[in-house]
């Protein structure tokens, strides 16, 4: 999706509990949505950890992870390693959830607000000046 | 890393040559001399002598892995098979423009010595013109792309060849592919030339048709050699996906082609003198947007190997120079010396080669359109849009039907009159092609009635051309090209309509089956190559008889540059052929096959040929009258 | 008279071609849901990662996801169509090999046909007119 656009809602599967919801029932309650799409075989998301959890911890915003194409064992375990920035996880398996979204591939960030619209696409591992970005988006 | 030097020096040399020879010949043309002028004729085997020595120092670079040459360092790997060293002299930026310097001098010398009893004045305003284009080529050579720098310290290895680019039809496409775009550089120069030493008429037109013919065969061959490379290198069994590469390629054919119409006819009848410069001097300035699409990394596409907008913007600079100094000269010289007193009729093969180069300039358009339309909106709007095959099917196909009527009819046609009569024979070929027709659609199950209409027009086509055999005079450069350019649109039409396909995610000792046939994974192996690594899939087809046919697709994962490539296993038969390829899949025992039976193929290849043969009948058979 | 026939001729000509054209343009793709239907769109989709591949002839991650999210679309009763737009929506009108008629791509389509039909005026005029030139 590219940015400004609002997209239609989906079924969506947690990483943990493998409970079945409605995307739109996740986007509840803040004013900003971080969503990452990440997989425990995809270099760059390592580096991208610090920057997430980064953000989890500095800044209001509510942290989705989209577990892409990934095994559940791999994830929790890519989790143990290099940290949890995640209020919650969700599986796309078959990487169809992703394309929802307008995405290409790992990693990629998306910055949502209430409206459920997209302020900002990041294809690729974030860096120092989007994180930068993403913290003056959101308090303002 | 001496010879190196030597190429670079042998270069300058060359540029300082033109410098002369442009200077010599303006003189030469103010005294109107007659005698010295062979000097500088002399001179142009020189600059050709120049440009080739450096070019044969790049080839030995190439060969003996001198890195201290930046080119080399930058495309070439020890590891390299010798033909892929060579090759790779001008599978990159800088050694294709060096190429493309070679064949531009070179094409002068051949003009040169093949114009021996032309007018002296427009053999020297030839060469002047050539010689601006070479300058600028000079420079645009040793300014942004010379293909000689240094680097230092030297490199003990090179970063190696795109994988992709190495393969022997693909080893030999730009050379092809060159001669054909360089090639319409003296019809350009010669074209100028003509308008201003008055000259545009019968001789001239019979001097220049070597030219068009020379070009137009390259190019086709050019073209033919690149889709053949994609067919079976690019994996998906396709060979012309309308990238803008492609249609760059295409431009100056179709333009070429009415040119070549043109040309004859001036010489036939001295008529459409205008309209035959205006046609030279756009089939150049499409090679050249050729050249800058290309080069400048504009174009989103497989083929793009230099990303410099720098080069791009001094083609476009030079092209625009080019262009203006042209329609300037057309303007001055337009009517002076463009008298046209011959009348046209309605029914004549004037006519019919007007509707020809009609056509022909419309499929140009759509081509141009096309192909510049996307990058005009991104300029302008910012919006990226895909123009593919759905667009050009649309506004190409429908008109392919009245274009190739005409094309049945039109060598039928008379000089200055024809009158028709339709005998029992022309009834009995229309009630033949219905028949064929009707019968072919009907086999490949297709219930399109404009399916049915594009065949009614392709085979009319084929039996008229054929039919032309039976004449006493007979024309073989205009059958063969004729008939092999009607198989060729029958055997796309065949191949598009009745391809089938099946994907599936196997392991070995799985099977599947397509139409009739089993295809069974019998097992799989791995080769070490010098410059790769390959997997090698092993699969046995049980076709409808029961007849064994074997297919070995393979992965080759290069190593300078480190990439994996699908090579494609394909096994041609008259009729079709079997084509399967596999990919392997992340983290898992399947493997990803893909098997295709692609009707006629060889006839897209065969075709083609013949018509480049027909090219050839009409270079080989000038002495002889050549119609349309 | 003579020259007469010919003139209502080229109208002929014309206007067949124009009905050629309008029904080339009809042509739909395949009308029930199947594997030839998916092929169909996943053939005018271009994979964004790769270069020049269409989605159908790609086997990279991204084509993958794409070619499943096209079928489970399908499944979901969702038209050719829809399926198109959602994704222009999603990715832009760069995913989609046809440009479509619009706003933007009016003088796209209508160029070349103007220019067509400027040359057919000016060699009717050379072929039926007869003037020296």
């Amino acid at each position: 999706m590219s940015e400004n656009q609002i997209f239609t809602d989906f079924e969506v599967v947690e990483l943990i509990e493998e409970k079945q919801i409605n995307f739109s029932e996740v986007l509840t309650g803040k004013n900003f949505y971080l969503i990452n799409i990440w997989s425990s075989w995809c270099e760059p998301c390592k580096d991208e950890s610090e920057y997430l959890l980064e953000l989890k911890n500095n800044t209001p915003v509510m942290m989705i992870g989209i577990n892409y194409k990934d095994k559940k064992k791999n994830a929790l375990n890519f989790l143990k390693l290099y940290g949890d920035p995640f209020d919650q996880i969700f599986i796309d398996k078959q990487g169809t959830i992703s394309i929802n979204f307008g995405a290409y591939g790992v990693p990629e960030t998306f910055l949502l607000n209430n409206d459920y619209k997209i302020l900002k696409k990041y294809i690729g591992p974030l860096s120092d000046k989007d994180v930068y970005e993403i913290k003056k988006t959101i308090n303002n | 890393m001496i010879i190196s030097q030597l190429g670079y020096y042998s270069l300058i040399f060359g540029l300082l040559t033109s410098i002369f020879i442009f200077f010599n010949s303006s003189i030469q043309l103010k005294k109107n001399n007659l005698v010295i002028s062979d000097k500088t004729f002399g001179l142009i085997g020189f600059q050709f002598f120049f440009v080739f020595i450096s070019f044969i120092s790049l080839i030995y670079s190439f060969i003996v892995s001198d890195f201290s040459n930046e080119t080399v360092y930058n495309n070439s790997h020890t590891t390299k098979p010798l033909f892929y060293k060579i090759t790779g002299t001008w599978g990159n930026h800088e050694g294709s423009l060096l190429l493309w310097l070679l064949v531009l001098t070179g094409i002068l010398l051949g003009f040169i010595l093949k114009s021996r009893n032309e007018p002296n004045n427009y053999r020297l305003l030839t060469t002047l013109f050539q010689q601006i284009i070479i300058i600028g080529f000079f420079i645009f050579v040793l300014k942004t792309s010379n293909p000689f720098n240094e680097i230092f310290p030297v490199q003990t290895e090179g970063l190696g060849l795109n994988p992709i680019l190495q393969d022997p039809a693909l080893g030999i496409h730009p050379p092809i592919l060159y001669l054909g775009y360089v090639g319409t550089s003296i019809i350009f120069s010669a074209a100028l030339a003509s308008m201003i030493s008055n000259y545009v008429n019968k001789s001239w037109a019979k001097n220049i048709k070597f030219w068009v013919l020379f070009s137009w065969i390259f190019l086709t061959g050019g073209i033919l050699l690149g889709s053949i490379w994609a067919y079976y290198e690019l994996g998906w069994g396709g060979f012309w996906f309308w990238d803008p590469v492609e249609n760059v390629s295409l431009m100056p054919w179709l333009s070429l082609t009415a040119l070549l119409h043109c040309i004859l006819t001036l010489e036939k009848r001295e008529l459409f003198k205008k309209w035959t410069i205006v046609l030279c001097i756009i089939t150049f300035a499409l090679s050249m947007v050729g050249t800058f699409l290309v080069r400048s990394g504009i174009l989103n596409s497989v083929h793009t190997f230099a990303n410099d907008p720098s080069r791009g913007i001094y083609i476009l600079t030079f092209l625009l120079v080019l262009v203006l100094l042209s329609f300037l000269i057309f303007i001055i010289y337009e009517n002076k010396n463009f008298t046209q007193k011959s009348e046209i009729f309605t029914l004549s093969k004037e006519t019919a080669v007007l509707i020809n180069n009609w056509f022909i300039l419309y499929f140009l358009s759509v081509v141009l359109i096309g192909t510049i339309y996307p990058i005009f909106l991104d300029v302008i709007l910012d919006e990226q849009i895909s123009v593919g095959p759905p667009f050009y099917n649309k506004l190409i196909l429908p008109f392919l039907i009245p274009f190739v009527l005409f094309m049945s009819i039109g060598p039928s046609m008379k000089w200055i009159k024809t009158n028709f009569r339709i005998g029992v024979k022309s009834f009995l070929v229309i009630v033949f092609t219905l028949i064929l027709s009707f019968i072919t659609v009907y086999y490949i199950g297709e219930k399109n009635i404009f399916v049915l209409l594009l065949f009614v027009g392709f085979f009319y086509l084929l039996f008229k051309s054929l039919d032309q055999f039976r004449e006493k005079t007979k024309n073989f450069a205009q059958i063969f090209s004729h008939t092999g350019f009607s198989l060729l649109l029958i055997s796309i039409l065949l191949n598009s309509f009745s391809s089938k396909e099946i994907v599936k995610n196997i392991q070995v000792g799985e099977s599947f089956t397509l139409k009739n046939e089993k295809i069974i994974f019998k097992k799989i192996a791995v080769e070490k190559e010098k410059n790769y690594e390959s997997i090698i899939g092993f699969f046995e087809v049980l076709d409808e008889k029961n007849k064994i046919i074997n297919l070995q697709p393979e992965i080759r994962i290069y190593n300078e540059p480190e990439m994996a490539t699908s090579e494609a296993s394909i096994k041609t038969t008259l009729f079709k052929d079997r084509f399967i390829t596999i990919n392997i899949i992340k983290d898992q025992n399947f493997f990803n096959v893909r098997y295709q039976h692609k009707p006629f193929m060889i006839w897209i290849w065969i075709s083609t040929l013949i018509i480049m043969l027909g090219g050839m009948f009409a270079i080989f058979r000038k002495n002889k009258e050549v119609n349309i | 008279m003579f020259m007469k026939s010919k003139k209502l001729s080229t109208i002929k000509i014309l206007s067949i071609l124009i009905l050629f054209y309008t029904n080339f343009m009809s042509i739909a793709l395949a009308s029930t849901f199947s594997e030839e239907q998916t092929v169909n769109i996943t053939k005018n989709l271009r994979c964004l990662i790769c270069q020049g591949q269409t989605i159908h002839e790609s086997n990279s991650d991204f084509a993958e996801s794409m070619k499943k999210y096209i079928k489970s679309e399908l499944e979901k009763g969702k038209t050719d169509e829809e399926i198109f737009s959602s994704l222009v929506t999603k990715y832009g009108q760069w995913i989609v090999y046809d440009p479509g008629i619009s706003r933007n791509t009016l003088l796209l389509w209508s160029l070349p046909l103007l220019l067509f039909l400027i040359g057919g005026v000016i060699i009717a005029n050379k072929i039926f007119r007869k003037h020296e030139l």
